[in-house]
C-alpha cells in the first residue's frame, strides 16, 4: 500500500481509522516506507523504530479503539525528548548510545492518545543553532530544495512533515526553533505559551526560555496535537495548572473586528525586502479579511538578540554541567584521573556551537561579568516584557516575519555565529516574555517559503490559531506541494 | 561593562567549564568570544537603572508535594547506561592522585 499524506489532514485519517477504510498497521508500514524513499534526500531521521512502531500499531489494530483523534496515526519526535530504551542523544557525541530510563511526559501523553512514534528527528546539537548543521550526525535539507539547510534547531521535524514523511512532529523552541523551521519548511510551527506544556523529559537548554510544541501541515492539525500534549504536570514546576481548551473550538470563526499589531521595528534591519514584501502582503489580507490592522512599536526589539544570546547561555551552560561522563553517555577513553574525565569528555563530546555558548555563558556567570552581563540581559528582559503588555493593552495579536530571510544555503551561515545569532531577532522577544507564537506558511520567494508569525497574549494560544485558520482558509499555500513529495 | 576578552581570559573560562582548546581553537574562539561580546556591549545604550531584572516568566511560585518516596527508577537501567560499572556501581578513575598508578 502506498499512501500520501498531502492528501490527508489529521482528522482525515483519523475518520479513515474510525471507519475501518485504514489500519494502524497499514498507515505504519505505509510511513515506514515513506521515510525510506525520502530519507537519502533530507536525512530528517537520527533513527526508525520500525520494529516497535508496527508492534504499537498491531496492538490498537486488535484493540480497536480509535476513539482519539491522534490514535493509529504516526509521528516523530526532536531527538532531545526522551524516549524510554530508545536512543535519545540531542544529536550531540557526548550521549551517543544513550537510551533514557523514562518517556517525556509529552512522550507519555501521546502514547496514552495511541499516537504511533516512529523515530528520532535530527536537530542542532542540544537545540543550539539555526539551521540544523550543528548536528554531530548528519545534514538534513530543506524539503522545498535540498541545496538549502532546513532551519533549527528543530530542522528534522520540520523538514519531515514538509517532505511529507509523518504528519506531525514535536519540536522544541528556545529562541525560535519551531517557528523558524517551520517557516523555511512552508509549513506550522506553533511555540505554546511558557508553562503550557511540560517540558520533563525535555533535554534542559535554556529552562526559563524552552517550550514544546507540534510542527504540523495545517493550523487545526496542529490545534489537535497542542490538545493531546498541553496540561499541568508535577514534574515540571513552571507547568502552569490553568484550564487547557479545545484549541479547535474557535476555528473557523473568522477574524473579523480582530484587533492586530504591526510592529514597525520587525521590519528594519537585516529584512531581505522580498520578505517584508510578502508578509506584508499576508498582513494586507489580514485586513481585507476583517481585522484592523495597526503599526505600533516594540522599541527594545533590537536589544532581544543580545539579552537572548545571554540568558540561554547562562542558562545552558549551567544546564550541561550534568554532561560530565560519569553516569551516561560518552567518557573519553584517554582519561586517566577524574579531572581528565570532565574535562577530555567534554572536549571530545560537545561540538563547537555547544562549547561557544557554554563559554559565553560561563563568562556571563563570572565574578566581575556577572552583574554587567547576566543582570543586565536580565533587566532588559524585562523592558521586553514590558513592549508586549503595552501593546497587548489594546490589539488581540502581533504579526510579522518570522524570520528576516528564506532559507539559505547549507554551508553558508555556519562560520559566523553573530551573523547566525542576529537572524534570531524576530523569534527570541517571544521566548524571553514567554509569549505563544506561531508561524504559518505565507507564500514563497524564489521558490523558498516564507513564514508569517502571529504572537498572542500569554495562554490565548486560542486566538491565534483562529486568525492562522483564517488567513489558511484565504490563502491555502499548504496545498502547494514540494518536488519530494512525487516519491510516494 | 567590560570591553573586551583576552586570550588569557578565554582560557581561563575554559578552565571553569572543564573544556580544554588547543592553541589554534583558543586564538579562534578568542575572536569570535570578542565578536560576539560586541554584540552584547550593545546593551550598554539601554538605561535600566530602575529596572528589575526578569528570571523567569512563570505565574507560578511553588508546586509543593507531600514529601514522599517514590522509587521509581530501576538501577540496573540506570547502570546501563554509565560509561564504566563495577559491582553495581558506577566506576570512576582515582580521584586522590597515586592511588592507581
Amino acid at each position: 500500500m502506498t499512501f500520501n499524506y498531502f492528501d490527508h489532514d489529521l482528522s482525515d485519517l483519523h475518520q479513515k481509522l474510525l471507519n475501518h477504510e485504514l489500519t494502524a498497521q497499514e498507515l505504519t508500514q505505509a510511513t515506514l516506507d515513506n521515510i525510506a524513499a525520502s530519507d537519502g534526500d533530507v536525512q530528517a531521521f537520527l533513527g526508525t523504530n520500525g520494529p516497535e512502531a508496527l508492534q504499537q500499531a498491531q496492538e490498537l489494530d486488535e484493540k480497536g479503539d480509535f476513539s482519539n483523534p491522534l490514535a493509529g496515526i504516526p509521528m516523530g519526535l526532536k531527538d532531545n525528548l526522551s524516549t524510554k530504551g530508545l536512543e535519545t542523544s540531542g544529536a550531540s557525541k557526548i550521549l551517543a548510545g544513550f537510551k533514557p530510563v523514562y518517556d517525556a511526559t509529552v512522550v507519555q501523553k501521546l502514547q496514552a492518545a495511541g499516537a504511533i512514534s516512529v523515530g528520532k528527528l535530527n536537530m542542532d546539537e542540544f537545540a543550539m543553532g539555526g539551521s540544523t548543521e550543528n548536528s554531530a550526525y548528519q545534514k538534513t535539507t530543506n524539503a522545498w530544495d535540498h541545496t538549502k539547510v532546513p532551519g533549527g534547531s528543530s530542522g528534522g521535524s520540520a523538514t519531515a512533515v514538509a517532505a511529507g514523511q509523518i504528519p506531525y512532529a514535536l519540536g522544541s523552541d528556545t529562541g525560535g526553533s519551531i517557528r523558524q523551521p517551520a517557516a523555511f519548511n512552508g509549513i506550522v510551527g506553533f511555540k505554546p505559551t511558557y508553562g503550557r506544556v511540560s517540558r520533563f523529559g525535555l533535554f534542559a537548554m535554556a529552562s526559563s526560555l524552552d517550550q514544546i510544541g507540534p510542527l504540523t501541515r495545517t493550523v487545526k492539525d496542529n490545534a489537535l496535537v497542542l490538545n493531546a500534549i498541553a496540561g499541568f504536570d508535577k514534574m515540571d514546576s513552571t507547568s502552569v495548572e490553568s484550564e487547557v481548551p479545545d484549541f479547535t473550538a474557535r476555528l473557523g470563526q473568522g477574524i473579523k473586528g480582530m484587533r492586530i499589531a504591526v510592529p514597525k521595528e520587525y521590519f528594519e534591519e537585516g529584512i531581505d525586502p522580498k520578505v517584508a514584501q510578502q508578509v506584508k502582503s499576508a498582513i494586507e489580507q489580514l485586513r481585507e479579511l476583517g481585522a484592523t490592522v495597526d503599526e505600533v512599536s516594540l522599541p527594545h526589539t533590537r536589544y532581544g538578540v543580545a539579552a537572548y544570546y545571554i540568558i540561554m547561555s547562562s542558562e545552558a551552560s549551567s544546564n550541561l554541567q550534568r554532561y560530565d561522563g560519569i553516569r551516561y553517555g560518552f567518557r573519553s577513553p584517554d582519561a586517566k584521573s577524574l579531572e581528565d574525565v570532565y574535562v577530555k569528555t567534554r572536549s571530545e563530546g560537545f561540538g563547537d556551537e555547544v562549547k561557544r555558548r557554554i563559554m559565553l555563558g560561563t563568562f556571563s556567570l563570572s565574578a566581575g561579568a556577572y552583574d554587567a552581563f547576566f543582570k543586565k540581559a536580565a533587566q532588559v528582559r524585562t523592558l521586553i516584557v514590558e513592549d508586549f503588555n503595552k501593546v497587548f493593552n489594546d490589539y488581540d495579536l502581533i504579526v510579522g516575519p518570522t524570520a528576516p530571510t528564506t532559507a539559505y544555503g547549507l554551508g553558508e551561515e555556519i562560520n559566523d555565529p553573530k551573523a547566525m545569532y542576529l537572524a534570531d531577532a524576530l523569534t527570541i522577544p517571544v521566548n524571553l516574555a514567554g509569549l505563544p507564537g506561531l508561524s504559518i506558511n505565507a507564500g514563497f520567494v524564489d521558490g523558498l517559503p516564507v513564514g508569517l508569525q502571529l504572537i498572542g497574549k500569554p495562554f490565548d494560544e486560542a486566538t491565534i490559531y483562529q486568525a492562522a485558520q483564517a488567513f489558511e482558509d484565504a490563502t491555502r499555500w499548504f496545498e502547494k506541494r514540494p518536488a519530494v513529495a512525487e516519491k510516494y | 561593562m567590560a570591553e573586551t576578552i583576552s586570550r588569557d581570559d578565554v582560557a581561563h573560562v575554559a578552565s571553569l567549564a572543564k573544556l580544554a582548546f588547543d592553541e589554534a581553537k583558543l586564538d579562534q574562539f578568542t575572536d569570535q568570544l570578542t565578536d560576539i561580546l560586541t554584540l552584547f556591549e550593545t546593551l550598554s545604550e539601554v538605561d535600566t537603572s530602575a529596572v528589575e531584572p526578569t528570571y523567569s516568566v512563570t505565574p507560578n511560585v511553588n508546586h509543593l508535594r507531600e514529601d514522599v518516596a517514590d522509587n521509581w527508577h530501576q538501577k540496573q537501567e540506570l547502570l546501563a547506561n554509565s560509561p564504566e560499572e563495577a559491582a553495581d556501581l558506577i566506576k570512576v578513575p582515582a580521584i586522590i592522585k597515586g592511588e592507581d598508578d
